[in-house]
C-alpha cells in the first residue's frame, strides 16, 4: 500500500513539504466559450514545464491541473442527461482503488445527498490514460469518477448546498477509518467550475484526461497550475488548482493562520447557512498544504457571502502604512479587516475563478512574477512568465504585469476588465470603515495618562537574581541597545552548548530556535523594504463573528509596538470602559513544589482564564510581579503558550487577548517567542528597571527616557528582523504563528504546552523546568551575610573561567596552535582528546554518541591524501579576513587537494594564474551570495565549484553590510564598487524566491561554467531535509548543511545564539530525507559548524556527510584567538582586518593549515581502522555504527534522546547512502550551443560575427554559456566591442543575456522574462518591441523583474517598461529604460540608470553608489523614492548632462525610442524634469576623488622638470 | 571595553623602578607607579578578548577585561569591587605576583601585554587611598566556628571568605604577627609590611579573631581545636627547606635563605637581634645557591647590607631569553628572568652543581662547583651529568641556600592529627580540600608544595568554599 507522504519517521516530517510553481490563466474577456481557451491553457502550462519538477523516477511530475467552466455541451454530448446549466453541480472525485471502499463511499454520497435534499443524478467514469503516468504517480493513482448532483434550488443556493455536501462527505470519509480513505478527494463540486488535476507533469495532464482534448470541450476560462515540490512524495490531491484558486508561493504564517481559524469557528454565525454552518467545520481540511488551507478559507469567505476580491483582500491584504500611495478610505478598509483577520503572510501569486470572474493578485511584496497579455480579439493570458502564448505583434493590445498587492479582475459576463482602483474603491465604500475606526478604535498613545507608574522596583536586586539577570545581559544586551537603538553585534559564531546540555541554569526561552526562510521562500529586508512591514497589533473586544461587519468589531486598542511601558500598562488596567475589562493572573508557582506545583499553577492559570472568558472579560494580564520568597516565576513563555493552546482547545481563544507583564523578557528573542506563542502586548518591567538603574549609575550615559526609547526601538527592529527572516511582514500574522522549534524539550511538554512545535531530541520535562526556574529563585532568597558582587558575568558571549562552556577556550585554542605550528601530532592528539572529552561532558550532541569498534590494521584504510580531499575551508571573504589569511587558506587547500572558498566578495583575477613556483592561490570554490559582489563571468569560469549561499550559520535569513570604512581600494576593485562606500547584501537572493528560481540559477551557473560543480549552502533547521530534497531536484551537485554554531561573520547576537540548529540534526535530517527520496545518490553532502577533530569528522560522516568544512579551526591555526571583535576591524592578530598595521601582526602560515588537515586525516584514518572501515564512503550514513551513550548522568542531558538522529530510513536498503552518480544537467541542447558554433570565428580569432535566431520563453539563460567561452579565452575584459552581434525574435526565457561578456551585443525583438542581464559582465543588451506592434512601448511592460541583478559592467537599452527591482545590486552597468516597477535601483552600488518614465514605490532603497536619472514627468517622484541613502537634485552639472544626453542618444540609436527622440529634440523643455538620484555617501566620495585628481594635477605641474631650472 | 583601538594607540608603559643607586640604600619598595592618567591609558589597552587568556592564566580567575574597563572609565570603586570579588588581596599580588596573566595576555603574542599586575596594584592603592575599601562585617552569624591555622596568603584568604560567610573564624599564627611568608619571607623592598597591616586591620574590623604567637601543636593541642571548632583549615605552608647535604655543610656562614630573609624583615620592623645571631652580608662575598625568587630576594637583601660581592648559581641550565617553540604563548614562559635585585649587582651562573663547601677555622670560605650538562635519558627525562675537569671554587664567606622547600613541617601538628600525607609529603586532600579527617581541611602550600602567593590565595579561597559547603551540610 503506498499513498502520499510517508509518515513521520526519523527527522523527516511531512509538515515541512514546500512547493512553488507556475500558474496562470487564459480567458476570453467577453465570455466566449471555446476549445481554444482550454488548448491555450494547456499550452501555457507546457511552456512553463521548467518551473515544475520531476521526481527521482524522472517521469512523475509534482502535479498539474486546470480549472474550466462546466463544459455543458461536452457533458451532454457524452450522453449524460442533465438539466440546464446552473441547475446541477458536478465534480471530479478521486476514489480509493479498493472497490469495496469506493462502493461504500458512493453509498454515503447517496445518503448525504438525500439528507441535504439533493439528488445524485449520475456517476461517470472519467476516461483516463494511465500509461502516461510516471511510476510514482501510478503507484498512488486513484479511481477517477465524475459525480452529477441536482437539487431544487436556485443556483447560488445550490452552490452552497454542494459546499455543505462536499464538506460532509469529506469529514465522513476522513473519519471513516477506511483503509484507503486518504485516496478520497473531491477536486471540485460546483455548478460553475470543473477541476481536472493529478500527479502529472504538464504534458501528462493533457494526455491523461482525453476529455480535455475532446472537440466538444469548451470554456471561456482556463486556470492552470504546475507544481514544483521539495520532495518526491507529492500527492494527487495536492495538485492545484483547488476549488477556487491556484497559488504560487508559500504561506509562512500558516501554523498561526490555521490555529486562529480553528479558534474562530466557535464564534461564527451565518445568515446564509444558519444551522448548517456547523457542517462546514473544520473549515480547513486537516493534513493538506498551505495553499489548500488558504483555498479552504477563501472558499468559506466567498460561500458565506463575501465577494472574491473582498475575500482575497482580507486574506492577502496589500501594505497600507504611510509609505503606500493608496487612498485613506482604502487604508481604513484594510485596517478594519486587519482586526478581524490576520494576513496570510508570505510570497504569493494567486489566480482565482468562480466561473464568471477570473482574476489574480500578488502579495504585498510582489515576490512572484505575474505577466499578462491582452489581445485585440479579447483574449487575456496571464502567467508566471511572458511568452507562454504567442500572438502576432499586431494582435497585442496591452502587455502588463500584476503589481504588489494589486488585483486584476475579469468579468466574463459583462465582458470587462475591472481595474484595481475600481475594485478597491468599491470595497472601501461598502461600509464607513473610517468612521467606524474613529468612533471605536482607541490608540494607545492617545489614551489619557492618569497616573505614572515608575520604572524602579523596590526589591530590584532580588528580582535581578530571581530572573537570572547576568552581567552579560547588562553589558552585551542592554547597554548596546540603550546606547544605539540597535541590537548588539558579535562575531565568530556560537560555541556554547545547547540549553539542555548547559551546566548553567537557562531561561526556557533558550530551548527554542528561530526558523528562517531558505530557498523555498525569500526573507525580506525589513530596513530597506520597510514599506511592507508593520508591528501594529490590537487588543480588546475580540469576540467577533468573522462573517459580519459591524462597528463594534473595532472596539480595540491599537498598539504601534508590542512593547509597552509601565505607565501604558497602567492606562490599560485602569480603562473604565466597556469592552476593555481585564483581569490579572499571576504567573508564579510554589517555589518548593517542583514540577507538581508548576503543573498545578498552569492548570490554575487555564482555569482562571477560562473563567475570565466566561465572565466576558476582554483581556488578561499575565504577570510575574508577584514573586516572593515562596513563589517562583513560571517561565513566561510556558504560561503564555499553555494558556494559548488551552483556550484554543476549548474554543475560547478569540474572545480574549493576552498582555504579558514580565520581568523575564529582556532580549529580542524573548519577545519574539512570547508573541509567536500568543502574547499580544508585553510590558517588560524589569528591563525598564535595569535601564533606569544603569542610567542612574552612569553605566549608560543617557537619560533614562532616551535609553528606554532606544531599547524599545532596538527590540522593535529586532522583531521586524526575526519576522522578516521568515518572510513575514506583519506582527498581526506573526502573532501566534509559532515559527520556532524546540531543542531539548520532552515530547510530552511540547505536545501539551507547545503543540505543533517541532522538537526532535526529546529533553526536559516539567520537573526540570521547575527546577531550572527554582535555582535562581533559591539563590535570590538565600541569605547573604555580606553583599556580593551581582550581577556577574557568566560567559554567555565571551569565555569566562568557571562560566558557560565554550568549545573554543584557551586550552583548545592554545593546543591547536601549538600542534599545528610545530607540526607535532602528539600535541594534536592532546588537542583532540581534550576537545572530544569536553564534547562528551556533554557539551555538544555528538558527545552523546559512541561508535562501535571492530579493529583492522591501519594499512588497510584508505590513505590520508584521499581523506584530505574531503576537507574544505569556510566561506570567508577577502574583506572579512585579510589578504594574508585568505591566500594562506587557498594555498593550503590547493596543496592538499581540498578546496577553499572565496566567500562573498570576488577574487583578484591575478590569483587565477599559478605562481612561478607552481603553487596556486585561487579559491577553488567561488561563492555566489545575495550581494553578487564581484561575481563576473571570469570569476565564475575560474571555479571548480560554484557555491550558492542561501544562508549562513551565523545569521541565517539575514543580509549583511560591509561598512564603508572597511572598503579599501582593493576590496572595492574586487567587488566592483567604490572605496569608502558601504556595501549591503540583501537578505534574499533577488533571483531566488522559490525552489524553481534556485533551479534557474543553478542552470544559469552551469551554463556559464559547465565544468564546475554547483553547490548550495543551507543552514540546519527543522525542515532542512525537504529543502535539501528540493535543492537536489533543482539539480545541485553538492549541498552544504551548516550548523548554527559555526560561522565567523559579524552578526546580531540574537541570531548567533537563537537561529538554526546544531549540525547533528541538520545533516541527519538532510541525509535521511534524501535517502528516503532516492535523491541521496546524486548529490554530495557537506557539513560544517564547530568541527574540530577527526572524531567529529567520522561522526558527521556516519550521520550522512561526505565532505567537511572548517572555518574557525582553520583560522585558529593561522593565529585567530577568538577575539570576537571581527566587526570592529581591530583584530590584533591580523586575521580579520584590513588595517595595514594590524595585518603586520599576522603570524600564520599556510603550512600550519596543511598540518592541521593532515592531522585530521590521520586521526580519521585511525578511527576508521578502529571501526573496521576501509573506505570513508563505507561509513557515510551508516548510523548503525553509532549508539547513544547510556552513562550520562547530568540531570538535563540524560533526558536527551537521539534516536531520530540515528534513525536509518527503510529506504536505505534499496537506495544509495552516499553519492554514486552525477546530476543530469539539461544544458546539452540549449540555444547557446548553436550560438557558440556560430560565433566560432569570434571566439577563435576575434573576427566579427552576426547571428539571427528566433527565441522562446523556454530558451533560458541565453548568452551565458557563450559568455563563459568568451571569458575562458579572453578573461575579464572579453572581446572588443560588438564582436559577436546576435538578434533574437520572440519572447526570451528567464535570464536572457545573463553574465553577458564584453564584446557581445544582443538585440531582442519581442519581450523578456525575469533576470534579464543578470550578472552582466561587459556585454550589451537591447530590447525592443517586435516590428508591427501597435501598443505604445513606453506604456507596456517588455522585460520582467530583477533585471541587471549584480551586473558589473555593460549596457542595457529597453524600449518599454521593466518590472520590479530593476538594476538591483547593479554595480557598474549603464541602462536606459522607459519605466520601472517597485524597488528600482535597490542596493545599487555603481553604474548609471536612466528612467524615462514613472517608477514604482521604494526607488533607490539601499542604494549606496551609482547614479540614477529619472524623468519626473508627473512631479511626484519624491514620494516614490526611498530617500534613506540618496539625495535628489536637479540635473545641472555639465558632465551629468552630457552623460544623460549620450545615453539617450544611444537609446534612440539602438531602439528607435520615440520617448528618447522627443526628449532630445525638446531638450530645454525636458531638462528641468530630470531628477538626479545620487547616494550621499557616493557623492562625497566622488567629490573627494575629483579633488584628489585636481590635487594630483596641480602637483604634477609643480613638479614638472621644465619649471625647475 | 572603553577603547577598542587602545592597544594600537597606547604603548605598554611600566612604572619602572627607583634608580639603583638610590634604592639600594634602603628597604623601601623598589617599584614606582604611574600617574592616574597613564594608568587609565594602560588599562585602555585591554581588548576585552572574546577568550580572555589572562583570566585563564590567573589562578584566582581575576576578571581582567572587566576591571581594566572600569579603570579606563575611572570607576575605581567598580574596579576594586570586581577585583576583590575574585581576589581578597590585590594589593599583595599586585606587588609580588609574577603575573601569569600577562604571559597569557593576547597582546603578549606580540610581546606587549597589558600591565595587568601594575594595574592591579594601582587599583588597590587607589581604592585604599580614596577610602573605597571599607570593612564589611557580615550582617549575621551562622554560629559555626572555624579555626584557620597559619596566616600566610592561603590562611588569610580562607579566613577572610569564611568570616564573610558569617562563620566565627579564629586565625592561629605561631609567629608574633600574621602574614606568614608575606611578612617574613618577602623583603620590604618588594612588599612593604604596612600593606599587610592595613589589610589585617580591615579583617579584624570585620570580626575575624586573630591569635598570634599560638603554635598549634605546641601551645595548644590539635585535638583541643578539633573539639572546639566545627571545622579546621590547615594553611601551614611548606616550611621544610631543601638542604644541600654535601661536604662542609656544617661550616659556619651557611644559612637557609629563609632564616636570612626573616631576620632582615624583623630588623626592618624594628626588632633587635643579638649580635651573635645576626646574619649579615656586609663586607662579605655572598654566594646564593638556587636561582629562584627566594634566591633573588637574598641577592637584593645582601646588596642592601653592602656585600662585597654577590654571586648566584643555579644547577639548571640558563633559560632562553625568548620563548622556544615548545613553550608557546599563552603558557607560562620559561625564560630568563632578571629581577630588580639582579639589576642591583650580582653575578649569575647556571648549570653549576655544588660539590662541597670549603672552610677555614670552621668558617666557610668558598664552594667547589662543577659544570653539569642536562640531557634526556632513555625515558625522556632530563638527567644531569657532571662535566669532568670543570671544577672550580667560588670564594664565599656567606652562603645562602635557597633550593626551595620540600613539604610542610610534618613533626608536631600533622603527626598529632595523624593525617594522611601525599607521596611528596604534603597534606593529602580530596577534591574538596578535605583531609583524611572529616572536619579538617587544608589549603595552600601545605597541600600543593611551595608555589606562588596567588596560587596560595586561590587555594585558600577554594578551601573556604568547600568548608562553607561542609558547614552548611552539617
Amino acid at each position: 500500500m503506498w499513498k502520499g507522504f510517508p509518515d513521520k519517521s526519523g527527522l523527516y516530517n511531512p509538515e515541512n513539504e514546500h512547493d512553488s510553481c507556475g500558474i496562470g490563466f487564459v480567458a476570453h474577456i467577453k465570455g466566449q466559450k471555446s476549445g481554444e481557451i482550454i488548448r491555450r491553457g494547456l499550452e501555457v502550462l507546457l511552456n512553463m514545464s521548467h518551473r515544475g519538477a520531476e521526481s527521482a523516477d524522472n517521469t512523475t511530475g509534482d502535479g498539474a491541473g486546470i480549472t474550466i467552466q462546466i463544459p455543458h455541451r461536452f457533458l451532454v454530448s457524452k450522453g449524460i442527461s442533465l438539466p440546464d446549466p446552473g441547475e446541477y453541480g458536478t465534480g471530479i472525485i478521486f476514489f480509493p482503488p479498493d472497490k469495496e471502499e469506493r462502493k461504500a463511499i458512493e453509498q454515503w454520497f447517496y445518503r448525504i445527498a438525500e439528507e441535504e435534499n439533493l439528488a445524485i443524478s449520475a456517476f461517470r467514469d472519467v476516461p483516463v490514460n494511465s500509461s502516461v503516468l510516471g511510476e510514482i504517480a501510478r503507484r498512488s493513482e486513484p479511481v477517477i469518477r465524475q459525480v452529477f448532483i441536482t437539487g431544487d434550488y436556485e443556483q447560488d443556493e445550490l452552490e452552497r448546498k454542494l459546499y455543505i455536501f462536499r464538506k460532509r462527505i469529506e469529514n465522513e470519509v476522513r473519519n471513516s477509518g477506511l483503509r484507503q480513505s486518504s485516496y478520497f478527494y473531491v477536486n471540485s463540486l460546483s455548478t460553475r467550475t470543473l477541476v481536472y488535476k493529478g500527479l502529472f507533469t504538464p504534458v501528462q495532464l493533457r494526455d491523461y484526461y482525453p476529455d480535455l482534448s475532446d472537440p466538444a470541450m469548451e470554456s471561456a476560462i482556463a486556470l492552470i497550475h504546475s507544481r514544483f515540490s521539495t520532495n518526491t512524495f507529492p500527492t494527487w490531491d495536492l495538485a492545484q488548482p483547488f476549488r477556487y484558486l491556484s497559488h504560487n508561493g508559500e504561506i509562512n504564517t500558516i501554523k498561526g493562520n490555521r490555529l486562529w481559524m480553528k479558534a474562530r469557528e466557535a464564534l461564527l454565525q451565518s445568515q446564509l447557512f444558519g444551522k448548517d454552518l456547523e457542517k462546514l467545520f473544520p473549515v480547513i481540511e486537516p493534513g493538506k498544504s498551505d495553499s489548500a488551507s488558504l483555498d479552504n478559507v477563501f472558499e468559506f469567505l466567498v460561500m458565506t457571502g463575501r465577494t472574491m476580491p473582498h475575500a482575497i483582500t482580507m486574506l492577502v491584504p496589500e501594505s497600507f502604512n504611510d509609505k503606500n500611495p493608496i487612498p485613506n478610505s482604502l487604508k481604513a478598509y484594510y485596517e478594519y479587516h486587519s482586526m478581524i483577520m490576520e494576513p496570510w503572510d508570505g510570497p504569493a501569486s494567486l489566480v482565482f475563478t468562480d466561473g464568471r470572474y477570473v482574476g489574480g493578485t500578488l502579495d504585498r511584496n510582489g515576490l512572484r512574477p505575474s505577466r499578462y497579455v491582452i489581445t485585440e480579439d479579447d483574449l487575456i493570458v496571464m502567467g508566471s512568465e511572458v511568452g507562454v502564448q504567442k500572438f502576432p505583434a499586431e494582435k497585442i493590445r496591452e502587455k502588463g504585469r500584476l503589481r504588489p498587492g494589486k488585483i486584476l479582475l475579469v468579468d466574463t459576463k459583462l465582458g470587462i476588465i475591472i481595474p484595481d482602483t475600481e475594485i478597491k474603491g468599491q470595497l472601501s465604500r461598502q461600509n464607513p470603515y473610517g468612521n467606524w475606526l474613529k468612533e471605536n478604535r482607541l490608540e494607545l498613545e492617545k489614551i489619557e495618562v492618569k497616573q505614572r507608574i515608575p520604572s524602579t522596583l523596590d526589591q530590584y536586586e532580588t528580582y535581578l537574581r530571581v530572573f537570572g539577570y547576568t552581567k552579560d545581559d547588562l553589558d552585551m544586551v542592554f547597554k548596546p541597545m540603550a546606547m544605539e537603538g540597535k541590537e548588539p553585534v558579535g562575531s565568530m559564531g556560537n560555541d556554547t552548548p545547547p540549553a539542555v546540555l548547559s551546566k548553567k541554569p537557562q531561561r526556557l526561552f533558550s530551548y527554542f530556535k528561530q526558523h528562517f526562510a531558505q530557498v523555498t521562500n525569500p526573507p525580506i529586508d525589513p530596513i530597506r523594504e520597510g514599506l511592507v512591514m508593520s508591528l501594529t497589533n490590537y487588543i480588546g473586544a475580540l469576540q467577533s463573528n468573522l462573517l459580519e461587519e459591524t462597528p463594534a468589531m473595532c472596539k480595540l486598542i491599537r498598539f504601534q509596538s508590542p512593547i509597552i511601558i509601565n505607565t501604558d500598562l497602567g492606562k490599560i488596567k485602569n480603562l473604565q470602559r466597556e469592552e476593555f475589562s481585564n483581569v490579572t493572573i499571576n504567573m508564579v508557582f510554589d517555589a518548593r513544589g517542583g514540577g507538581k506545583a508548576l503543573k498545578e499553577a498552569l492548570d490554575r492559570i487555564c482555569h482562571e482564564a477560562e473563567q475570565a472568558v466566561d465572565n466576558k472579560i476582554n483581556y488578561l494580564i499575565l504577570s510575574d510581579r508577584a514573586v516572593d520568597e515562596d513563589h517562583a516565576p513560571i517561565p513566561s513563555l510556558l504560561a503564555v503558550s499553555t494558556l494559548h493552546h488551552y483556550l484554543i482547545s476549548v474554543k475560547k481563544r478569540m474572545q480574549i487577548g493576552f498582555i504579558v507583564e514580565t520581568a523575564e523578557a529582556r532580549e529580542v528573542m524573548h519577545f519574539a517567542l512570547l508573541l509567536g506563542y500568543g502574547a499580544s502586548v508585553i510590558n517588560p518591567y524589569m528591563a525598564f528597571a535595569v535601564l533606569d538603574d544603569m542610567c542612574k549609575k552612569g553605566e549608560i550615559p543617557l537619560d533614562y527616557k532616551t535609553a528606554r526609547q532606544n531599547y524599545i526601538k532596538a527590540i522593535d527592529n529586532g522583531l521586524l528582523k526575526i519576522m522578516s527572516k521568515m518572510g513575514i511582514s506583519t506582527l498581526r500574522s506573526y502573532h501566534g504563528s509559532q515559527i520556532f522549534e524546540a531543542i531539548g524539550l520532552s515530547n510530552e511538554i511540547v505536545e501539551k504546552y507547545f503543540n505543533g512545535t517541532p522538537s526532535n531530541i526529546g529533553g526536559i520535562g516539567l520537573e526540570e523546568i521547575a527546577e531550572e526556574a527554582s535555582i535562581p529563585h533559591r539563590e535570590a532568597f538565600s541569605k547573604r551575610p555580606v553583599k556580593d558582587l551581582y550581577p556577574k558575568t557568566v560567559g554567555i558571549y565571551h569565555w569566562r573561567k568557571d562560566g558557560e562552556f565554550h568549545g573554543w577556550n584557551p586550552e583548545t585554542i592554545a593546543l591547536l596552535q601549538w600542534a599545528t605550528k610545530t607540526n607535532n601530532y602528539e600535541k594534536f592528539k592532546e588537542f583532540s582528546n581534550l576537545v572530544n572529552s569536553q564534547n562528551r561532558e556533554p557539551n555538544f550532541l555528538r558527545g552523546l554518541l559512541n561508535y562501535r569498534k571492530n579493529p583492522i590494521p591501519l594499512e588497510e584504510v584508505e590513505p590520508e591524501d584521499s581523506i584530505m580531499k574531503r576537507f574544505v575551508t569556510g566561506a570567508m571573504s577577502y574583506g572579512s579576513i585579510s589578504k594574508e589569511a585568505h591566500e594562506a587558506l587557498a594555498r593550503a587547500m590547493n596543496s592538499i587537494g581540498g578546496r577553499s572558498n572565496t566567500g562573498e566578495g570576488g577574487e583578484d583575477a591575478e590569483r587565477f594564474k599559478p605562481l612561478p613556483d607552481g603553487s596556486l592561490i585561487r579559491s577553488a570554490i567561488k561563492q555566489v551570495a545575495s550581494g553578487r559582489f564581484g561575481v563576473t563571468t571570469n570569476y565564475l569560469v575560474n571555479a571548480d565549484e560554484i557555491q550558492i549561499k542561501m544562508a549562513q550559520g551565523a545569521k541565517p535569513g539575514e543580509g549583511g553590510q560591509l561598512p564603508g570604512y572597511k572598503v579599501d581600494k582593493i576590496i572595492a576593485r574586487l567587488r566592483h564598487s567604490t572605496p569608502g562606500i558601504t556595501l549591503i547584501s540583501p537578505p534574499p537572493h533577488h533571483d531566488i524566491y522559490s525552489i524553481e528560481d534556485l533551479a534557474q540559477l543553478i542552470f544559469d551557473l552551469k551554463c556559464v561554467n559547465p565544468t564546475a560543480k554547483i553547490s548550495v549552502k543551507l543552514v540546519s533547521e527543522h525542515g532542512v531535509g525537504t529543502v535539501a530534497a528540493g535543492v537536489a531536484k533543482a539539480r545541485a551537485d553538492l549541498i552544504t548543511i551548516s550548523g548554527n554554531e559555526g560561522g565567523t561573520g559579524a552578526s546580531p547576537v540574537s541570531s548567533i545564539k537563537h537561529a538554526g540548529l546544531p549540525i547533528e540534526l541538520g545533516i541527519s535530517e538532510a541525509h535521511q530525507t534524501l535517502v528516503k527520496n532516492n535523491l541521496r545518490g546524486r548529490v554530495r553532502l557537506q557539513t560544517d559548524g564547530q568541527l574540530k577533530t577527526g572524531l567529529d569528522v567520522v561522526l558527521m560522516g556516519i550521520l550522512g556527510a561526505e565532505e567537511f568544512g572548517f572555518a574557525t579551526a582553520a583560522l585558529v591555526t593561522l593565529g585567530c584567538i577568538l577575539m570576537r571583535k571581527c566587526h570592529l576591524n581591530t583584530c590584533p592578530v591580523g586575521v580579520a582586518t584590513q588595517n595595514p598595521e594590524l595585518r603586520k601582526r599576522f603570524i600564520g602560515r599556510s603550512d600550519y593549515v596543511v598540518n592541521y588537515f593532515r592531522f585530521l586525516a590521520r586521526e580519521v584514518r585511525e578511527i576508521m581502522a578502529e571501526m573496521g572501515i576501509r573506505k570513508f564512503d563505507d561509513l557515510v550514513g551508516r548510523t548503525e555504527l553509532l549508539e547513544q551513550r547510556t552513562d550520562v548522568d547530568h540531570w538535563k542531558a540524560r533526558t536527551v534522546d537521539l534516536s531520530r538522529i540515528l534513525h536509518k530510513p527503510q529506504e536505505a536498503e534499496k537506495f544509495p547512502l552516499h553519492q554514486v552518480t552525477h546530476q543530469i544537467h539539461p544544458i546539452d541542447d540549449i540555444l547557446d550551443r548553436e550560438l557558440i558554433k556560430l560565433a566560432g570565428k569570434a571566439l577563435k580569432s576575434r573576427e566579427k560575427v552576426w547571428i539571427s535566431k528566433p527565441i522562446n520563453n523556454t530558451d533560458r539563460a541565453v548568452g551565458a554559456m557563450l559568455s563563459g567561452e568568451v571569458a575562458r579565452h579572453y578573461g575579464e575584459l572579453g572581446l572588443p566591442d560588438n564582436t559577436i552581434n546576435a538578434r533574437f525574435y520572440g519572447s526570451a526565457g528567464q535570464s536572457f543575456g545573463a553574465f553577458l561578456a564584453g564584446g557581445i551585443s544582443f538585440t531582442l525583438e519581442g519581450d523578456a522574462n525575469d533576470y534579464l542581464g543578470k550578472g552582466l559582465s561587459g556585454g550589451r543588451i537591447i530590447v525592443v518591441p517586435p516590428a508591427g506592434s501597435k501598443f505604445v512601448p513606453e506604456e507596456n511592460i517588455i522585460i520582467g523583474n530583477t533585471v541587471l541583478y549584480g551586473a558589473t559592467s555593460g549596457e542595457l537599452y529597453v524600449r518599454g517598461i521593466a518590472g520590479e527591482r530593476f538594476a538591483v545590486r547593479n554595480s557598474g552597468a549603464f541602462a536606459v529604460v522607459e519605466g520601472v516597477g517597485d524597488h528600482g535601483c535597490e542596493y545599487m552600488t555603481g553604474g548609471r540608470v536612466v528612467v524615462l518614465g514613472s517608477t514604482g514605490r521604494n526607488f533607490a532603497a539601499g542604494m549606496s553608489g551609482g547614479i540614477a536619472y529619472v524623468l519626473n514627468r508627473n512631479g511626484n517622484f519624491e514620494y516614490f523614492c526611498n530617500k534613506g541613502l540618496v539625495e535628489l537634485t536637479p540635473l545641472e552639472d555639465r558632465t551629468d548632462i552630457l552623460e544623460v544626453q549620450m545615453l539617450l542618444n544611444n537609446h534612440l540609436l539602438y531602439t528607435g525610442s520615440r520617448v528618447a527622440e522627443t526628449i532630445l529634440s525638446n531638450w530645454d523643455e525636458y531638462l528641468p524634469m530630470f531628477v538626479k538620484v545620487i547616494p550621499m555617501e557616493y557623492k562625497k566620495v566622488l567629490e573627494e576623488q575629483k579633488l584628489e585628481a585636481l590635487r594630483k594635477k596641480l602637483e604634477a605641474t609643480e613638479d614638472s622638470p621644465q619649471y625647475h631650472y | 571595553m572603553g577603547n577598542p583601538k587602545g592597544f594600537l594607540e597606547v604603548k605598554r608603559k611600566e612604572g619602572g623602578n627607583r634608580p639603583i643607586s638610590e634604592r639600594i640604600l634602603d628597604f623601601s619598595e623598589v617599584e614606582q607607579t604611574l600617574d592616574e592618567e597613564d594608568r587609565r591609558l594602560q588599562a585602555s589597552r585591554c581588548m576585552d578578548c572574546g577568550v580572555p587568556f589572562c583570566q585563564w592564566g590567573c589562578p584566582v580567575m581575576n576578571n581582567m577585561p572587566e576591571w581594566q574597563d572600569a579603570i579606563y572609565r575611572g570607576d575605581w570603586q567598580k574596579a576594586i569591587d570586581i577585583l576583590q570579588s575574585t581576589n581578597n588581596f590585590p594589593e599583595f599580588t599586585g606587588r609580588v605576583c609574577p603575573a601569569p596573566c600577562e604571559k597569557a595576555c593576547t597582546l603578549n603574542i606580540h610581546k606587549e601585554p597589558v600591565t595587568i599586575r601594575e594595574n592591579e596594584a594601582a587599583t588597590a592603592e587607589r581604592a585604599f587611598e580614596r577610602g573605597l575599601i571599607k570593612p564589611q562585617p557580615p550582617a549575621f552569624r551562622t554560629g559555626k566556628k572555624v579555626a584557620v591555622i597559619g596566616s600566610g596568603p592561603a590562611g588569610l584568604a580562607c579566613a577572610d571568605l569564611l568570616n564573610k560567610a558569617g562563620h566565627h573564624v579564629t586565625l592561629f599564627e605561631k609567629d608574633d604577627e600574621v602574614g606568614g611568608l608575606l611578612r617574613f619571607g618577602i623583603p620590604d623592598f618588594k612588599l612593604a609590611k604596612n600593606v599587610i597591616d592595613r589589610r589585617v586591620q580591615l579583617m579584624i574590623e570585620e570580626g575575624l579573631v586573630i591569635r598570634t604567637s599560638v603554635h598549634v601543636g605546641k601551645d595548644i593541642s590539635a585535638e583541643e581545636l578539633v573539639n572546639e571548632f566545627d571545622a579546621i583549615c590547615l594553611a601551614i605552608g611548606a616550611m621544610q627547606p631543601r638542604d644541600l647535604p654535601v661536604e662542609g655543610r656544617d661550616l659556619k656562614g651557611i644559612y637557609f635563605a629563609m632564616d636570612y630573609l626573616t631576620q632582615q624583615n624583623k630588623v626592618v620592623r624594628g626588632d633587635r637581634i643579638a649580635e651573635k645571631d645576626r646574619i649579615l652580608a656586609t663586607g662579605k662575598h655572598v654566594l646564593v645557591i638556587g636561582g629562584g625568587d627566594t634566591g633573588s630576594d637574598c641577592v637584593g637583601t645582601a646588596n642592601r647590607q653592602k656585600a662585597k660581592s654577590v654571586t648566584q648559581i643555579e644547577i639548571l641550565p640558563k633559560p632562553p631569553e625568548e620563548r622556544t617553540p615548545d613553550n608557546p604563548w599563552p603558557y607560562w614562559a620559561n625564560v630568563l628572568k632578571v629581577s630588580s635585585s639582579h639589576e642591583e649587582g650580582c653575578e649569575r651562573f647556571w648549570s653549576l652543581s655544588t660539590k662541597r663547601f670549603i672552610g677555614k677555622n670552621g668558617n666557610v670560605t668558598g664552594a667547589e662547583v662543577v659544570e653539569v650538562a642536562w640531557e634526556k635519558d632513555a625515558n625522556g627525562k632530563m638527567a644531569m651529568k657532571e662535566l669532568p675537569g670543570t671544577e672550580r671554587i667560588i670564594p664565599a664567606d656567606l652562603v645562602l641556600l635557597s633550593l626551595g622547600f620540600l613539604h610542610p613541617v610534618q613533626e608536631g601538628l600533622l603527626k598529632d592529627l595523624e593525617l594522611k600525607l601525599s607521596e611528596r609529603g604534603n597534606v593529602h586532600v580530596s577534591k574538596n580540600h578535605q583531609t583524611s579527617r572529616a572536619k579538617i581541611f587544608a589549603a595552600g602550600d601545605a597541600v600543593n608544595g611551595a608555589t606562588l602567593v596567588v596560587r596560595a590565595i586561590a587555594s585558600g579561597r577554594k578551601a573556604a568554599e568547600d568548608i562553607d559547603r561542609y558547614l552548611k551540610s552539617l
